[in-house]
């Protein structure tokens, strides 16, 4: 028997700044978080939030997750401990690169200094993982807990894979997310040099004159739990995951599929999984990444996947105003849905301005927009692709 | 090397243990390490450090005497002369 499974707690720490007010306020209101054609997020200060010992313990992706999740566990109301049997609460957070800062300083010293002088906490902080094993000793969450690790699709494959773990009983809660600070000379270059990142310096998805992502850093979290259970509790529901998809494109190492197929259909797996036909979709957050290939070959996914309705949906790509936040991006891009199913708006594709041949649906480039639905509740997509062809697709409902 | 006193050995490694995650006022002679949250991780580090600075090697079987701060401060501090 499946579940349902209710969001009661989200989390955010973005370039538009800590916290998931200014995420969706920001953004609402078409301010953005990149500077200098970066997205980074300069007010974060984990000491603010963390002690001495967990910031120095931790890679700065690590840092984004434990706030992160801080925020969504506090608002599910979580602070003093789990609801439930510990044993029974899974902890999934997902990441592209990991503690690339680490191994940057740490290869530094060992070619300084000596073989000698590595960190013997080198290990600790650059291990994709670290994130969701700090989370989890962190709350003592002592249920399934791993790390998913699929270039820009982990923090959609990691919420996934909580919901799953929900639905079928694996868990009676699951704190899921994703990490990602590789704002870091040897990341910059290397995503500069495949010809990934913009040189213009500017995000605008979908947009003609678009020629590449900028680079964020940040985290996602959230946290599921049966309706029933949540409901019980007196929790307040923030929305429903209703839905997964995922495929692969196996079609080039970093390429999307020109037509879109494998994006297609894990959007179709999507929406099959909620039981949910295109015209029951209100909003598309889609993974607009500003790179020529992805939003031309989202368009197509978009349009094979809902056919008609994709031309009647606003869609709109939060990268535009915080830049692409790699293995962090689906799992902020998933709480942005569910806040923006919960205030019933469609906040723009800032910077959005010539239409493209390949890009001809409805982007949301005029601000703001109120999303209806007839009296049901809201309904969104949130779109996550990866280097590596990773297609991951969530189905989010309002409460 | 210049020889360091005894007294700045001690003001190093509570230097140290502070930066580890140590509260100040707890770093004593006296003070073990579970009672600072020192653990293996941390002596590591502060061997690491030992060694670069005072040119003493800390090795995993020394580490397993000592108990207390004083300990270690005093290990190092019989060897920095040498």
């Amino acid at each position: 028997m499946s579940r349902r499974v209710a969001i009661t707690g989200i989390g955010a720490i973005t370039p538009l700044g800590v916290g998931t007010d200014a995420l969706i306020d920001r953004w609402s209101a078409g301010e953005s978080g990149i500077e200098e054609g970066l997205g980074a997020c300069a007010d974060f200060d984990p000491e603010e939030f963390l002690t001495r010992k967990e910031t120095r313990r931790a890679d700065r992706f690590t840092q984004f997750a434990l706030v992160a999740c801080q925020e969504a566990i506090e608002q599910a109301g979580w602070k003093d401990g789990p609801p439930v049997d510990a044993g029974r609460v899974g902890c999934i957070i997902g990441t592209g690169i990991g503690g690339i800062g680490t191994i940057e300083t740490q290869d530094e010293a060992l070619r300084e200094r000596g073989a000698d002088a590595v960190s013997p906490l080198a290990v600790p902080l650059l291990m994709a993982n670290a994130a969701s094993g700090v989370v989890a000793m962190s709350h003592g969450l002592k249920g399934q807990c791993y790390g998913t690790v699929s270039a820009c699709a982990a923090g959609a494959h990691a919420i996934g894979a909580g919901m799953r773990m929900v639905q079928y009983g694996d868990a009676e809660a699951c704190i899921v997310g994703g990490a990602e600070a590789g704002l870091t000379p040897l990341a910059k270059a290397a995503f500069a040099n495949m010809g990934a990142t913009s040189e213009s310096g500017i995000s605008r998805p979908f947009d003609a004159r678009r020629d590449g992502f900028i680079m964020g850093e940040g985290a996602g979290a959230l946290v599921l739990e049966p309706e029933e259970a949540a409901k019980e509790r007196g929790a307040e529901v923030l929305g429903y995951l209703t839905g997964y998809g995922a495929t692969a494109d196996a079609h080039h190492l970093t390429a999307p599929e020109t037509s879109g197929d494998g994006a297609s259909r894990a959007i179709e797996a999507a929406l099959a999984d909620a039981g949910l036909s295109p015209d029951e979709i209100d909003y598309v957050n889609a993974h607009g990444t500003s790179t020529p290939l992805n939003d031309a070959s989202e368009t197509r996914a978009l349009k094979s996947a809902l056919g008609k309705r994709a031309g009647e949906l606003p869609i709109s790509s939060l990268k535009s105003v915080t830049g692409h936040l790699l293995g962090a991006a689906g799992a902020v891009e998933a709480a942005a849905t569910v806040l923006c199913l919960q205030r019933g708006v469609a906040p723009p594709t800032v910077g959005w301005e010539e239409r493209d041949e390949d890009c001809d649906l409805d982007y949301v480039p005029e601000g703001a927009r109120s999303l209806e639905a007839d009296g049901r509740p809201l309904r969104a997509i949130s779109n996550s692709f990866g280097f590596g062809g990773h297609n991951a697709v969530l189905c989010l409902e309002a409460a | 090397m210049a020889a360091a006193t005894k007294e700045q050995i001690e003001e190093r490694m509570t230097e140290a243990l502070v930066s580890f995650g140590a509260e100040r006022d707890d770093v004593k002679r006296d003070a073990d390490w579970e009672s600072l949250d020192v653990d293996s991780l941390d002596l590591v580090e502060l061997a690491q450090i030992v060694e670069e600075e005072y040119g003493v090697k800390m090795k995993e079987e020394d580490m397993k005497e000592m108990k207390t701060v004083g300990d270690a401060v005093d290990f190092v501090a019989e060897r920095a002369d040498q």
